[in-house]
């Protein structure tokens, strides 16, 4: 699957994609093929929930493992998508269309110091993968 | 083969049991606790023998072969700890007898204490907690319970290294801290650099596996304990993997001031579904007053003519009681009797020869799969489980396939830091033909990953039930064999 260009990246593999004062937030590609067949989300936060960058928004598990979702800029929560409660396979089959959260942004400057798309498949590849 | 469920055996009427006429009055059983429709299986006594042991059948266990969990020591289970734990004397004893009538008992708990003490150079044991998770509770709440005596009341954190158990950061986050990862470096140790940047005087303490779940021995283990010494920290030593050390380190005497052991692991008593676990914790001189409450002690010293006598006592500063009674004292019994058929040299041999099983079997892998992180091993190792020559196959597919060759799976996907996992620990059960035998295995399934991977796929195919559904298993949860008719 091939990264899409407009998004940014986080060293803990979601995504962030900007519009204007908001964005969504997802996880990657690597992250969802890593994790393998995912059964639950939970999140951890409500609507209006304030969060700052690196902390923990969700929990997500698969048939393997359980990992943390970390925010990867800080913000306000402005929507969850809680489609994916019942359709956790979602991330699985469409990572890039399947946003966890959308929130605003407190500083535009937190999405400057993300990988872009290129960084990221290096970063990705540098792993091992 | 689908087995039916006691439940579609039920037949109308059928009985396996009848009530006893009983000998004392009866009492009416208050109208609003009766319910109409209760549905018990209908069934004698042979349908559920049958049932059971045609399910027996179906099940794998050490009692069949090899069962090389990685950091679950599925160890044989000795015969004799289960000739001692039924003897009468301690089986028939109810928590509640009056102590002079349970002094046998106690005396065995004493005594067990005493030898963990010695096992690992602690002062001070409790045998109470359930298992190592509690265990480990017990040692976050004393950690706790320390600091505030000295009015450090800034101490939240708890360092936790990447290659942990899951229940590390579980038990550190309900004895109320904060848990901080540590990285590991590139020989699989903690990452030494790392550690002194993160610890600072708002560390309570550090959970150390030792050796870690990659199998190997924490090779700054020294600096890493003063680190945390240096900063008014303690340091939990897991003892999930303590098999690999029994005999050979004392924990206590290295600078560790708290550990569990899993009795059920290190100690040859029953594991998993067979159990219940046990998870007692030693603690160095300065933490015995916190130690949960009651402790076996010697309340008055014996003599050459009469024994001593044991009682209850409660330390101190104790942060309380974590379980009901006095720990699985079944349990409890089974694992005084492995320390006592072994001795000291026993236990001893019982180290080099789990680590020494380990080297010999990752040995004869040769290349047939990867292993990171490889240098020699203490009780397991870290095996991947997939091959860049080998696509759509991963650890899951490797392990299904063990089960065709009549063997179980090592533990897949842990630790975590491995890509595709395969943890193995062959433990000092097996011989040193089982070991070839497994071996063998392995590098035939490597083979069979290269040149027929649909056979991997689709395995297992030779067991009573094929590959399960984990997704459908995780998600759509069924967990009464009987469901209530819709009202």
């Amino acid at each position: 699957m091939s990264t899409p260009k407009d998004l940014k990246f986080s060293e803990t593999d979601e995504w962030i994609k900007v519009k204007g004062n908001s964005a969504l937030i997802g996880i990657t590609d690597f992250a969802q093929s890593q994790l393998s067949d995912i059964v639950y989300i939970e999140y951890e936060l409500d609507v209006d929930d304030d969060f700052e960058k690196d902390e923990t928004v969700a929990t997500i598990e698969s048939v393997k493992a359980a990992a943390d979702i970390h925010a990867p800029v800080s913000g306000t929560i402005l929507e969850i998508n809680e489609a994916l409660i019942d359709n956790p396979e979602h991330l699985n089959e469409d990572p890039y269309g399947s946003w966890l959260f959308k929130i605003s942004i407190d500083d535009p400057s937190e999405v400057d110091a993300l990988m872009d798309a290129e960084t990221y498949d290096r970063f990705c590849e540098d792993r091992g993968n | 083969m689908a087995e039916p469920t006691i439940y579609e055996i039920s037949s109308s009427g059928r009985t396996g049991f009848q009530f006893h006429k009983p000998d004392v009055p009866c009492a009416e059983i208050p109208a609003e606790l009766k319910r109409d429709e209760l549905p018990f299986p209908e069934v004698s006594e042979v349908d559920v023998i049958r049932h059971f042991t045609r399910l027996s059948q179906l099940n794998y266990a050490i009692d069949l072969g090899i069962y090389p969990l990685g950091s679950c020591t599925m160890k044989y289970n000795p015969r004799i700890n289960e000739e001692m734990a039924r003897l009468p004397g301690f089986a028939m004893t109810h928590p509640l007898q009056p102590l002079d009538t349970i002094q046998g008992n106690l005396a065995l708990i004493y005594q067990l204490q005493e030898w963990l003490k010695e096992i690992s150079g602690f002062a001070g044991v409790t045998l109470q907690p359930a298992a190592g998770a509690q265990g480990e509770f017990v040692g976050g709440l004393i950690m706790r319970a320390y600091h505030r005596s000295h009015n450090d009341l800034k101490r939240t954190k708890i360092l936790v290294p990447d290659s942990a158990h899951g229940t590390n950061p579980a038990t550190s986050s309900m004895s109320g801290f904060e848990v901080v990862n540590v990285p590991s470096d590139s020989r699989g140790n903690i990452d030494l650099e790392k550690l002194k940047a993160i610890c600072d005087d708002c560390v309570a303490g550090l959970m150390l596996t030792n050796p870690n779940t990659l199998g190997l021995f924490e090779e700054h283990l020294q600096e890493v304990i003063d680190i945390i010494h240096q900063k008014g920290g303690l340091v939990y030593g897991d003892g999930a993997n303590f098999n690999a050390l029994l005999g050979v380190i004392k924990p206590g005497e290295v600078g560790f001031d708290i550990m569990h052991f899993n009795l059920h692991k290190t100690f040859s008593t029953p594991h998993g579904g067979g159990g219940p676990g046990s998870g007692p914790v030693a603690v160095s001189k300065k933490l015995v007053d916190f130690l949960p409450a009651p402790i076996v002690g010697i309340i008055e010293e014996g003599n050459d003519e009469t024994p001593p006598l044991y009682g209850f006592i409660t330390p101190e500063t104790s942060i309380g009681r974590m379980k009901a009674f006095y720990g699985n004292f079944g349990i409890l019994v089974r694992a005084f009797t492995y320390i006592a058929m072994h001795g000291a040299t026993g236990l001893r041999k019982i180290a080099e020869n789990a680590v020494l099983n380990a080297n010999y079997l990752k040995m004869l892998l040769g290349n047939a799969y990867n292993i990171p992180y490889n240098r020699k091993c203490m009780h397991e190792f870290v095996a991947e489980g997939f091959w860049n020559d080998a696509p759509g196959i991963h650890a899951l597919d490797v392990a299904k396939r063990m089960m065709d060759y009549g063997v179980h799976p090592p533990t897949n996907y842990f630790p975590l830091i491995v890509k595709e996992a395969l943890m193995i620990e062959p433990t000092e059960t097996e011989s040193k033909q089982e070991i070839e035998h497994f071996a063998e295995i392995l590098k035939t399934i490597a083979q069979e990953a290269h040149h027929s991977p649909d056979l991997l796929h689709t395995a297992p195919h030779h067991t009573p039930i094929g590959r399960l559904d984990e997704v459908k298993a995780a998600k759509d949860l069924v967990l009464c064999c009987w469901i209530p008719p819709e009202e």
